[in-house]
């Protein structure tokens, strides 16, 4: 009997187990899938809760339940991985044997990177990228008598990279609602040049920023936090001062991670961008966040990644060559606030354009422009997690790589990137 | 591609003024350009983190985060914002040739 093991049960574990399930045959292989806890959340949620329209119940479910019965899982603290003897080392001393390994670890905010962030943390300084970080700032939020709301992103990469952005947006459209924006402003702090990393989307979103009245500060990288003097203090020496502080702390990937000796500076696993084979073991894999790739840290790039992974460990199972098939592709829907949304999608190669998804001119829905269509596709995403990407069921007229079909390239002039000096 | 001419010699830019075409780097094109960037003089110091991205660069593909400057311990970060002040990543892949770092996305 041969073993896979599947650290993390998250988004990208998850439909690995289904998939290589149904593809392998459980009298000559088993699955073993391992996470620390049952809890499996739906991350797109957590930028819902501050804003009151979702609690965290609305967002859990057992991690259990979406795992196969013939898969076994484990609840338990992994403290490293041992390539050398194909083996995971426990925190309580057990050992599991591989022949195959899937890394699935994820990615977490890391905020004791940025000296001063814990003294003000959950006092001034709020995250939204935990289910206590989200529900303490709701309760901030609905309190804040007024003044300087601060978007801050510490560091690159972060997952989710549009997030903080629909935060903006969401801010905006709520203390609108509730007429309460003259009294606050709204500032966003990012180390990035514009609002998003390729040209096009950059001004597309920084344009939408300009017209909800949200101050942009670019190139800010944050050498320390004052939380005393309420102001971040980036390297060059420029200040920002805030009276509530919501951070994206640098992003990480696992402990395990670095204890196995396997990550990068931000202890992400160095990986094939196509294959998605670890780059210093043959018979290592990995998904999702957990990769040092050039793409969103996102669920959907997990999603499109897993059929191409299911396919390459079955091919290195075999002996056979692996398929450099993942593409980069990304799709993200942006919540843009007053019931709209923008759809993104792109790869390694092709920046986030203008145009319709996923048909040319039917659409329905437009890209890189708010619209209601794709609000209520981003709503209904909550559904389609659960009951179909999850599962590793196809999402229809979705295809792993992207497509250009329906995108339209802005003439040369337009595509100036937006630059500081 | 626009050309441009930096010093004596021409090289192919993208949009922001990165090289294009890593092999066409050579010191002269870092002096001049770093002359651009408001950097008079490049000291050891400069040249020390230059050759440490420009290593980087080759076996990666891709100019080293500022994370990892600063973990290699080749270069501080408070140091790095001493040598190339503004957007020392940017400016110091600019000044070795290199494309312009992708912050991931």
């Amino acid at each position: 009997m041969k073993r896979i093991v599947i650290l993390g049960a998250g988004t990208g574990g998850t439909i690995m187990a289904n998939l290589l399930r149904r593809r392998l045959d459980p009298a000559s292989w088993a699955i073993t899938i391992v996470d620390r806890d049952n809890e499996h959340y739906y991350q797109p949620g957590f930028l819902f809760i501050p804003f009151g329209f979702y609690k965290k119940e609305d967002i859990v479910k057992p991690r259990s339940r979406f795992l196969p019965r013939s898969v076994e899982f484990i609840v338990s603290e992994v403290d490293k991985i041992n390539p050398a003897s194909n083996e995971i080392i426990f925190r309580d001393g057990s050992r599991l044997d591989y022949d195959f390994l899937i890394v699935a670890t994820g990615a977490d905010i890391v905020p004791s990177e940025t000296p001063g962030m814990l003294d003000g943390w959950r006092d001034t300084i709020f995250d939204f990228y935990t289910p206590e970080g989200a529900t303490a700032l709701a309760e901030k939020l609905r309190t804040l008598p007024g003044g300087r709301i601060v978007i801050h992103v510490n560091e690159t990469p972060i997952k989710c990279p549009v997030a903080p952005l629909e935060f903006a947006f969401f801010c905006d459209w709520c203390l609108r609602r509730h007429h309460r924006r003259d009294k606050i402003d709204l500032v966003y702090v990012t180390p990035l040049d514009g609002a998003f990393t390729k040209p096009v989307a950059s001004k597309a979103l920084g344009a939408l920023l300009d017209e909800k009245r949200v101050q942009m500060v670019t190139d800010f990288n944050a050498e320390r936090i004052d939380a005393a003097g309420r102001k971040i203090i980036g390297y060059d020496g420029r200040e920002v001062p805030y009276d509530l502080l919501v951070t994206v702390p640098t992003n990480m990937g696992s402990e395990v991670i670095e204890r196995s000796g396997l990550g990068n500076e931000f202890r992400f696993l160095p990986t094939d961008p196509n294959t998605l084979r670890s780059k210093k073991s043959e018979n290592i894999f990995a998904i999702g966040d957990a990769t040092d790739l050039p793409t969103s840290k996102a669920g959907s790039v997990a999603h499109f990644q897993a059929g191409i992974l299911t396919e390459n460990v079955i091919r290195a199972s075999e002996g056979k060559p692996l398929k450099p098939g993942f593409d980069g592709h990304s799709n993200c829907f942006v919540e843009s606030g007053r019931g709209k949304a923008i759809l993104i999608d792109f790869n390694y190669d092709v920046e986030p354009l203008p145009g319709r998804f996923p048909f040319p001119v039917l659409g329905p829905m437009p890209l890189l422009k708010p619209s209601r269509v794709n609000h209520w596709g981003k709503l209904a995403f909550r559904w389609i997690y659960w009951h179909l990407l999850l599962p590793g069921r196809p999402i229809p007229f979705v295809p792993a790589r992207m497509r250009m079909a329906g995108k339209k390239r802005p003439a040369a002039g337009a595509k100036q990137a937006k630059s500081p000096d | 591609m626009p050309k441009k001419l930096v010093g004596t010699a021409a090289v192919d830019v993208d949009d922001e003024g990165f090289l294009t075409d890593f092999s066409q780097w050579t010191r002269d094109v870092a002096v001049a350009i770093a002359k651009e960037e408001g950097i008079a003089d490049l000291t050891p110091a400069h040249w020390k983190v230059l050759e440490f991205m420009q290593k980087e660069f080759r076996e990666n593909g891709q100019a080293p985060s500022i994370r990892k400057l600063n973990k290699s311990g080749v270069v501080s970060t408070k140091e790095l914002y001493d040598l190339f002040p503004g957007g020392p990543a940017k400016k110091a892949a600019k000044i070795g040739g290199m494309k312009k770092p992708e912050g991931c996305v």
